[in-house]
């Protein structure tokens, strides 16, 4: 039996949705927005929304000073690099994981998630040292390795439930077919786990995007992504909230045209399971 | 391989090697600093330096404050060598030097003029009769009001007001209806916000942190006298929310021509009087710090000044550039381009002895009020400890903003005046013990 949807109900539902949705995106709105106006404007009490002199005074300002393009691209390298590493790892793991369970697998997946809950603060001059006496302070390469053991316990994680879904006759089928193990993965398992390997691969670029306690505390001057990039615009003392914002929109955009163009196969990956 | 080809990759091998060389013969200074107008200024300004200097070269890590004192003193404390040049603040220069992480700057040349340095300010970056790190700009906090609605109020702010004139002036001139508020204070928690002000105004009323053995004195009464004047003189005329507002929060306010009067650092007298972003930037005057006649004003003093790290591999070429952007020539090529009210203040006499720079508005209330702190004798009776906002020890940043918290809550009301001194004095007992004090 099928429940009736009246019109009224679906018209509430979609205001209830529209408004929750603008509720998340307000902050990117006003961030945007803000980033248009004056500084004079920006603090403005109350408010100006719509109807101010918008001027792009200061993107010009803030490319001028800081070069938005050699922050970019490390943002880039560390984001994808860290990534593409954690699934290298990460899906051979999670098949084993998945597909021939040990005794204490669950506890291996359980202690994974626990390194999650040291607070990062807590190991930074152990990392720190680490980094300085193999020469990788302030190198991309150095925060691809961070990035990647950081991010690697949610790819497993996330990878391991896709691959539980994913039923073990239609592998044991493509045994008894003939199938290897590298025919088996590359043939049959890969293709039904494409959805969810791809949701991860996107969900760990926006985490390691994102990621602003390494990424400042590692670098200076030549490897400092986007989060160093809006760091620099923040000052206790003066006010630059047009700026901060010109610079929070240059550093939020890529990842947010990202999101959007695929955005079917984020929600998918991440609401669906591997053969629903 | 053919001859072309040969020919192609043995000249990319000459550019290359020709490109390392020249690299390698130039020293590259990484520079870390904070994210304010006059640091700003100098990084646009550098190109006279490389002109003179072909051999350096300049790289900036410009941070928000609180991440780049976090960066820098990870940096310095494992010996990371990051950097060759550090923007630090008057807190860390003496603890920093006791640790041997600052590389002494007595050498530098003698045209630099060592002896033209503001001695309020050069002794709060001397420890043992070395100076580890050259000012870039000093600034002390002092009154700013708005003329018209003092005047407005029937009232003449004195040069040398009393905490009671303000308490007084404010409730005359706030008007809620018209959300004009007589006082704005900084109220936000944190060692560098509201325990900065509430420790610069606790002086003045013969309060302190330590006596001369290091015990906590928050249940003194000074300290009761200091906490129940600022939330009373705050609930009476403050604007709503107050124990949020930071410097930046006050500024705008003021900016909008919502504060009466406002105190705090003397760096904000350039924003509150520049038209672009300021309505009222023609109604301001400034007075000193208050007091309450114990002989100790409520201003503190605070010098962003450029230090090198002991270790760093380009010590020469460092000295040569904090020499050239804290030294007159500079500030002489800023005014030049930018005009007088943009140089960096604060930081040496023949300034204030320019008389180009006399016509400054806030030019001489800036310096009395420098001059009018005393780094190593902060409040009315003698404590072991030097700072007039902080206590220069490195427990401080953690204590000073717990305690912050504390008065923070007072302010929104959340505890009571009693409680919050209770907790400050019993949460400083513990850390002090901790580290070894008592």
């Amino acid at each position: 039996m099928s429940r009736a949807i009246t019109p009224r109900r679906k018209a509430v539902n979609t205001a209830l949705a529209w408004a929750l949705g603008l509720l998340i995106f307000f902050p990117i709105l006003w961030t945007v927005l803000t980033s248009f106006k004056t500084e004079a404007t920006a603090i403005a009490d109350p408010p100006v929304w719509f109807f101010f002199d918008w001027t792009t005074e200061n993107y010009s300002v803030v490319q001028e000073r800081s070069g938005y393009f050699r922050f970019f691209w490390n943002s880039v390298i560390i984001s994808v690099g860290s990534t593409l590493l954690g699934l290298l790892i990460a899906i051979p793991a999670a098949w084993s994981m998945a597909f021939v369970p040990g005794k204490r697998t669950k506890d291996i997946l359980m202690w994974m998630l626990s390194t999650k809950m040291l607070p990062a603060v807590g190991v930074l001059v152990p990392i720190y040292l680490i980094f300085r006496d193999t020469g990788l302070l302030d190198n991309v390469w150095g925060l691809v390795i961070v990035l990647t053991l950081i991010n690697l316990p949610i790819i497993v994680w996330m990878l391991y439930t896709y691959f539980r879904e994913i039923p073990g006759e239609i592998l044991e089928a493509a045994r008894m077919d003939g199938a290897g193990l590298r025919a088996e993965i590359v043939h049959v398992l890969t293709p039904m786990a494409v959805p969810g390997i791809a949701s991860t691969m996107l969900l760990n670029i926006i985490l390691a995007w994102n990621e602003a306690f390494w990424t400042l505390n590692l670098t200076a001057a030549k490897s400092a992504p986007l989060t160093a990039f809006i760091a620099s615009y923040s000052s206790p003392e003066g006010l630059f909230y047009a700026k901060l914002s010109a610079a929070s929109t240059m550093a939020i955009a890529p990842i947010l045209i990202m999101g959007w163009f695929s955005q079917k196969q984020l929600v998918r990956g991440l609401t669906f399971g591997a053969v629903k | 391989m053919t001859t072309t080809m040969r020919a192609l990759l043995g000249a990319t091998a000459l550019c290359a090697a020709g490109g390392i060389a020249a690299a390698q013969d130039k020293t590259t200074l990484t520079i870390a600093t904070v994210n304010n107008g006059d640091m700003i200024r100098m990084q646009g300004m550098t190109d006279s330096f490389l002109e003179a200097n072909p051999d350096i070269a300049l790289e900036w890590v410009t941070l928000e404050e609180n991440v780049l004192r976090q960066r820098v003193t990870t940096d310095i404390a494992t010996g990371g060598g990051q950097y060759d040049v550090m923007t630090i603040g008057t807190y860390e220069v003496p603890i920093w030097a006791k640790q041997g992480w600052l590389v002494s700057l007595s050498d530098l040349p003698e045209e630099w003029d060592a002896d033209d340095l503001l001695p309020a300010v050069a002794e709060g970056l001397t420890v043992d009769g070395e100076l580890y790190a050259a000012p870039f700009y000093g600034e002390s906090s002092m009154v700013m009001y708005r003329t018209d609605l003092m005047e407005e109020a029937g009232l003449e702010m004195p040069e040398e007001p009393t905490w009671e004139f303000i308490r007084e002036a404010a409730a005359a001139m706030t008007d809620r209806d018209a959300e004009i508020y007589g006082i704005c204070a900084r109220g936000k928690a944190g060692w560098g916000e509201n325990t900065a002000f509430l420790t610069a105004m606790a002086n003045s009323f013969g309060a302190k942190w330590f006596d001369e053995d290091w015990n906590a004195q928050f249940d003194q009464q000074p300290w009761k006298d200091t906490l129940e004047f600022y939330v009373g003189m705050m609930n009476e005329s403050g604007p709503p929310g107050a124990s949020g507002n930071g410097f930046n929060e006050n500024l705008a306010l003021f900016q909008q021509g919502k504060c009466g009067m406002w105190i705090d650092a003397t760096v904000a007298a350039s924003f509150v009087t520049n038209p672009d972003d300021s309505v009222v930037a023609d109604k301001v005057g400034f007075a000193l710090a208050p007091d309450t006649g114990l002989g100790k004003r409520g201003n503190w003093l605070w010098a962003w000044s450029l230090g090198i790290p002991a270790g760093t591999d380009a010590e020469e070429a460092a000295k040569k550039f904090v020499a050239w952007a804290t030294s007159k020539e500079y500030t002489e090529m800023v005014a030049e381009a930018e005009g007088w009210a943009n140089v960096p203040p604060g930081t040496r006499t023949s300034l204030y002895e320019n008389e180009e720079y006399a016509q400054v508005p806030f030019a001489e209330m800036t310096l009395r009020s420098i001059q009018s702190a005393d780094p190593t004798n902060p409040t009315v009776d003698p404590v072991p400890y030097t700072g007039i906002q902080f206590v220069a020890i490195p427990e401080f940043q953690g204590i000073g903003t717990a305690v912050g918290q504390q008065f923070s809550a007072a302010l929104a009301g959340t505890t009571s005046i009693d409680d919050a001194l209770a907790n400050a004095q019993a949460l400083t007992v513990d850390e002090m013990e901790d580290a070894g004090y008592n």
